[in-house]
């Protein structure tokens, strides 16, 4: 307890100290907002191995004296492009962040088809306070995770995604944040909205890349609503350096007949913990929540989602795919809830890890929670090694043992990979496959065409 | 034995039998024919009372009794018996067990003794010997793992066992080679009796080679359109259900 | 529908006579005081003439437990219990200071065992297998059969407190070697309060002639049962044993915090099999058995295996995991459990299995079936340790529900710390099928019976590890457990 307390009270006394500059503080429901979250930060505290969700994640120690908000100078680091993700990236729209500040030079705004407003929360806070007061003001603070909470008092960024009722984007849109690249450790709590109107569709592409070498403690908090009927696409592609804390809360709100898709890529982190939550709110609605990490060194990835079928035809699927080498260690803790009422819910969940060294390490806790009766649910969960037979296989037929053990590795990936249902998006995570394992590969090309 | 009056019956809401009118008598062979979507399946199932086929209108009248109220199991009891189309498999419930079971049951509705381990051994050993049939089909659990004819097998197995007065076959002959239908058809002519009424459900003639009926019935769009003998099957094999309002398939 | 209101009558007219085993023996018993305290350790103790080095375990245990929180993590509600409102000790009078002849058992016990089915006299059954039979009547044990036939081939089976005055060496080497009185709150206080249990010894090479069975019975009111089990195989022996459990209906609830320790040598194997049939308590979920268990098995040596089944159909609160540490190379560990949940009954259960020794494999097979309004909730543990090269585990759990006012749920933990360890873990939920009802029903079997007959189904691969009997038994128990779940 004192232990908590003492990891606690650094972050309090960080708020006490910048709360004045914090961006909107001129609205006075913002400020009560961000006491709320304090004070609901103060109670629950950091987590600790304790705490049942971080049951297999330890948080590392973070001093805040060393970890501070990022300023205006901290952004204008010298940047000279965005490395290209998408294959015709070339007018991509995208907002572009470094050390978490906006960079309007190496953003792209200007193909913005009508109906959408994509800006960044400071700005949002000017031109329409009322919408994100709309969005994160409820009658209580419904945050239960103390790092959710922090991230309510502490938002200093993050980007407000809106898409008018019935406008449809096939193009993915991108939102890029390039960290590392500070003098000192910069500590970020970056707040998204992204809401979907009735009947529209859109592909988000969040990239988090570590460019430099610097530490940072990322706590974001993404709020999602997808409206009936509306379709939303969102990938996330984590390359953060060996340095990074990334953690990341996403709360997402399925309306009837709606769908909600996420895959969530990693590679590399100190520590990545990605949290979705989706409340299944209307007839028809629909996620999929998928992804794949591959860890080496001692990086640590976890994954956890929790999804709420609280009415009636409501359908989810999770596919995890993980590769651990070295000493790294993957965590992948998924729940479904079927609450009492939700009948014909169909809830399938797998997680699948290949372990590449001694000294790596999985676990998982794929649990079911179900109280309504008409319901298809499952889930699998397995751990294992490369596949010695397969191996011998390939070997015997002239494939070099290097070039076999990647191709296995990837045949492994792209059991989730097929998750991904926008082809560009699957094509450019394919690439990023490729690039993490070494050398002698078989060419993205050759292998999503097999 | 069985008359049918008017009968209406939904779906899901859907209307799918639309007045159908029928009198088997007992010792009659009839035979439904109809196209896919006729109504033919749900008029098997309305007959033995399965859960979601409701009947709106009119009656099923069985040996004097209307049947529609009644629970499924009670008017198995009282004779009335449903060769499935697709037979349900059972994990782990052994065949021989579920037999025994289903003769215990109906013998207690009609108010005869119980069979003991004994008897039952004796009775179900006669009867697959009298109908050809493999002896570890009796071991194995219901259904599981069964070929298409095993299944259909194991259904008139049941159909003999249980001695039901009305059998309603329903598209007995899908999925099943020559030989299979062979078997499963002479399992059939072997019950055929005085005291029994036997309605068959079928797409094609080719099952009334072998099952040769007493009358004809075509059902179409949820009625019955025509009634005949057994030539007009034949007929319908060589024009199909073209002149009943459905397009060739 | 008529068929659900016609089920729902029926079973109105069951309800009454369901739980067979709840009557009361009417016999004097001699009781410790009410309560908990030092002193009723220290009774406990005397009363059973034991060693010094006992008592002092008892007290350690039980002045650790006075500073153990009541553990929370668990998904079935219950009021805190009050320790104090309850009997520790409770005997029949005429057992006097232990276990005796069978000739000298109380006439009224004995007709009790009779009653329940279970026979306490020296006799073949049919199967030609007999079957030694420990009864454990509350706190003590009553009788204990085929004891001298067994100690013809080396066997020791006996009451645990007889063990401790016929051979302390070994219960003091391993009573409490696998569950320490610092696992968990229960078990903790298991360790300071137990009052009998059974005690089985094989030795080394000895495959045990009978299958050995104890069979726990709670009669007398307000009083809780803890009670000790400790198998220890020795080197390549084999023994199967049996417990059974059944308790008066009463509308308090009574706690059973039992602990079991099975320890196997190298090529050892000890089968458990439980068929767990305590008071539920009534319909509307007023009163019975708390049964928070703590079983744990050691496969010490290599090639040694410990299979645990388990069928679990009574208890208005049942608790427990019973668990394989594999920690001899090769060694084995199966659970195999069956649990039925119907009215307000809840169940938290599964097992872990920790894999220490190289090449170790275990086996989860779980179905659970929740009817009425009960909760039920699979746990499990499969780890993985860095030395557990080659393990293997496969876990299926597979739950059925039946009516819509039940939860069924599962929650796995899987620690892998080895890459060459394979963990396959599969789990389904997913109602009862209506097209197999409505097959079944088709052919003349009424609805409950056609449900049972699914359940069972359901459930064969599990009732298939159970000896032939208790099989049987265990199969009329599913029937009857699922009794008024249609409604």
């Amino acid at each position: 307890m004192v232990m908590q307390m003492n990891a606690t009270q650094p972050f309090v006394d960080q708020f006490d100290d910048v709360q004045s500059r914090l961006p909107g503080s001129k609205l006075p429901w913002l400020e009560a907002f961000r006491k709320a979250g304090i004070e609901k930060f103060s109670t629950i505290g950091v987590p600790t191995i304790k705490t049942e969700a971080w049951k297999y994640t330890r948080l590392p120690n973070i001093d805040c004296k060393e970890f501070r908000s990022a300023n205006w100078e901290n952004g204008q680091v010298a940047v000279n492009a965005v490395a290209e993700f998408l294959s015709d990236a070339l007018n991509q729209i995208r907002l572009v962040y470094v050390n978490g500040i906006i960079r309007p030079d190496l953003s792209n705004l200007t193909n913005l088809p009508d109906g959408i407003s994509f800006e960044p929360l400071t700005q949002a806070l000017e031109s329409d306070p009322e919408f994100i007061e709309s969005q994160l003001c409820t009658e209580e603070l419904k945050y239960d995770q103390g790092f959710s909470a922090l991230n309510a008092a502490m938002m200093e960024s993050g980007t407000i995604f809106r898409v008018a009722k019935g406008v449809q984007v096939k193009e993915p849109i991108e939102i890029v944040h390039m960290n590392g690249v500070a003098d000192a450790p910069i500590i970020g709590h970056p707040h998204n909205v992204f809401v979907l109107e009735a009947g529209s569709q859109a592909t988000l592409v969040m990239r988090h890349a570590g460019i430099g070498t610097s530490a940072y403690f990322n706590n974001a908090v993404t709020e999602i609503v997808v409206g009936d009927s509306a379709i939303l696409k969102h990938y996330t592609l984590q390359t953060d350096c060996m340095e990074a804390i990334h953690l990341s809360t996403v709360n997402v709100r399925v309306g009837k007949d709606a769908t909600y898709e996420t895959f969530n890529f990693a590679i590399g982190g100190r520590l990545s913990r990605t949290e979705t939550r989706v409340r299944l709110e209307g007839r028809g609605a629909h996620c999929n929540l998928s992804g794949a990490y591959m860890m080496r060194g001692r990086e640590h990835c976890d994954n956890i989602t929790i999804v709420d079928h609280l009415v009636p035809d409501t359908t989810a699927r999770e596919v995890f795919k993980g590769v651990l080498d070295d000493e790294a260690r993957g965590v992948f803790q998924g729940k479904l809830i079927v609450h009492k009422y939700a009948q014909r819910t169909n809830g399938h969940q797998l997680s699948r890890a290949l372990l590449l060294s001694d000294r790596a390490e999985m676990d998982a806790k794929p649990e079911l929670e179900i109280y309504a009766d008409d319901v298809k649910c499952s889930h699998g969960a397995t751990t294992g090694q490369i596949d010695e037979n397969a191996l011998f296989y390939l070997r015997s037929r002239g494939v070099p043992e290097a070039l076999a053990r990647n191709l296995l590795i990837q045949s492994f990936i792209a059991e989730a990979l097929e998750e991904i249902s926008d082809e560009k998006v699957r094509e450019a995570i394919a690439g990023l496959v490729v690039h993490w394992l070494p050398a002698d590969c078989f060419s993205v090309d050759e292998w999503v065409q097999a | 034995m069985l008359e049918i009056k008017n009968l209406h019956a939904t779906v899901g809401g859907k209307e799918i039998l639309k007045g159908i009118n029928l009198t088997v008598n007992a010792g009659e062979v009839h035979a439904i024919m109809g196209p896919n979507g006729s109504g033919k399946s749900t008029l098997s199932y309305v007959i033995s009372g399965k859960d979601g086929y409701e009947v709106t209108e009119g009656q099923i009248l069985y040996n004097g009794i209307d049947l529609t109220e009644m629970e499924p199991e009670i008017r198995a009891a009282e004779g009335v018996f449903l060769a499935f189309q697709y037979p349900v498999e059972i994990p782990g419930v052994p065949n021989v067990t579920f037999l025994k079971e289903a003769v215990n049951a109906v013998r207690r509705h009609r108010g005869e003794d119980e069979l003991d381990a004994m008897q039952f051994v004796k009775m179900i050993k006669a009867k697959t010997e009298e109908l050809g049939i493999a002896k570890d089909m009796l071991k194995r659990a219901v259904n599981v793992g069964f070929s298409g004819g095993e299944k259909k097998r194991n259904e008139i197995l049941q159909m003999a066992v249980l001695n039901p007065k009305l059998a309603v076959l329903d598209e007995t002959d899908s999925g099943l080679d020559i030989d299979a239908l062979k078997i499963v058809s002479d399992g059939v002519n072997q019950l055929r009796s005085d005291e029994r009424a036997i309605l068959v459900i079928t797409h094609y003639q080719r099952l009334l080679d072998h099952i040769v009926p007493d009358f004809v019935h075509v059902l179409a769009h949820g009625k019955i359109q025509r009634s005949g003998g057994k030539e007009l099957a034949f007929e319908l094999e060589e024009k199909g259900y073209a002149e009943y309002g459905v397009a060739a398939e | 529908m008529s068929g659900k209101a016609q089920t729902i009558e029926k079973v109105r007219e069951f309800t009454d006579e369901k739980y067979k085993f709840g009557f009361v023996t009417d016999i004097e018993t001699e009781s410790a005081p009410k309560g908990l305290s030092e002193d009723i350790v220290r009774f406990i103790s005397a009363k059973k003439d034991e060693p010094e080095w006992l008592l002092e375990s008892r007290l350690k245990a039980y002045r650790h437990w006075l500073t153990m929180p009541d553990p929370e993590w668990q998904k079935p509600n219950f009021p805190p219990i009050d320790y104090q409102g309850s009997y520790y000790y409770s005997a029949p009078k005429s057992v006097g200071d232990g276990p005796q002849s069978l000739d000298e058992v109380d006439p009224e016990i004995l007709k009790t065992y009779e009653k329940l089915g279970i026979p306490l006299f020296e006799q073949e059954r049919l199967s030609g297998i007999p079957i030694a039979v420990d009864a454990v009547f509350d706190s003590v044990s009553v009788a204990t059969t085929f004891k001298a036939k067994l100690e013809e081939s080396g066997v020791i089976f006996c009451p645990i407190s007889e063990a401790i005055q016929r051979c302390p060496e070994l219960v003091k080497k391993y009573m409490g070697s696998v569950v320490p009185y610092t696992d968990n709150k229960h078990a903790c206080l298991n360790s300071a309060v137990f009052t009998d249990g059974s005690f089985v010894y094989i030795p080394k090479g000895v495959k045990c002639p009978m299958e050995l069975s104890t069979y726990f019975r709670i009669n007398a009111e307000n009083t809780g049962q803890f009670e000790r089990t400790l198998i220890i195989a020795e080197e390549g022996s084999y023994v199967s044993y049996l417990e059974g459990c059944t308790a008066p209906m009463r509308d308090e609830n009574q706690l059973h915090a039992a602990i079991v320790e099975l320890i196997t040598m190298d090529d050892a194997e000890i089968k458990y099999s439980t068929v767990q049939n305590w008071y539920p308590g009534d319909a509307e979920g007023k009163g019975g058995i708390y049964n928070f268990v703590t079983k744990r098995g050691l496969c010490k040596g290599k090639n040694s295996k410990i299979s645990w089944t388990q069928v679990e159909t009574g208890s208005a609160i049942t608790w427990k995991y019973p668990s394989c540490i594999l920690q001899g190379d090769n060694s084995v560990g199966e659970f195999y459990s069956i649990a039925i949940t119907n009215n307000y009954q809840q169940a938290d259960t599964g097992t872990k299995m920790i894999h220490l020794g190289k090449n170790t494999t275990s086996r989860i097979i779980s179905k659970g079936i929740s009817a009425g309004k009960s909760d039920q909730m699979y746990r499990g543990l499969v780890r993985m340790g860095p030395k557990a090269v080659g393990a293997r585990n496969y876990t299926q759990c597979d739950s059925l529900l039946v009516g819509d006012q039940c939860g069924a749920h599962t929650v796995p933990y899987i620690e892998t710390k080895n890459k060459s360890a394979v963990v396959e873990h599969e789990a389904t939920t997913s109602k009862i099928n209506e097209e197999q009802l409505f097959y079944l029903r088709q052919r003349g079997i009424p609805t409950e019976k056609a449900i049972a007959l699914v359940v069972n189904g359901f459930c064969r691969e599990v009732l298939q590890q159970l000896p032939m009997e208790f099989a049987v038994e265990a199969q009329k128990l599913v029937e009857i457990s699922l009794e008024g779940s249609v409604g």
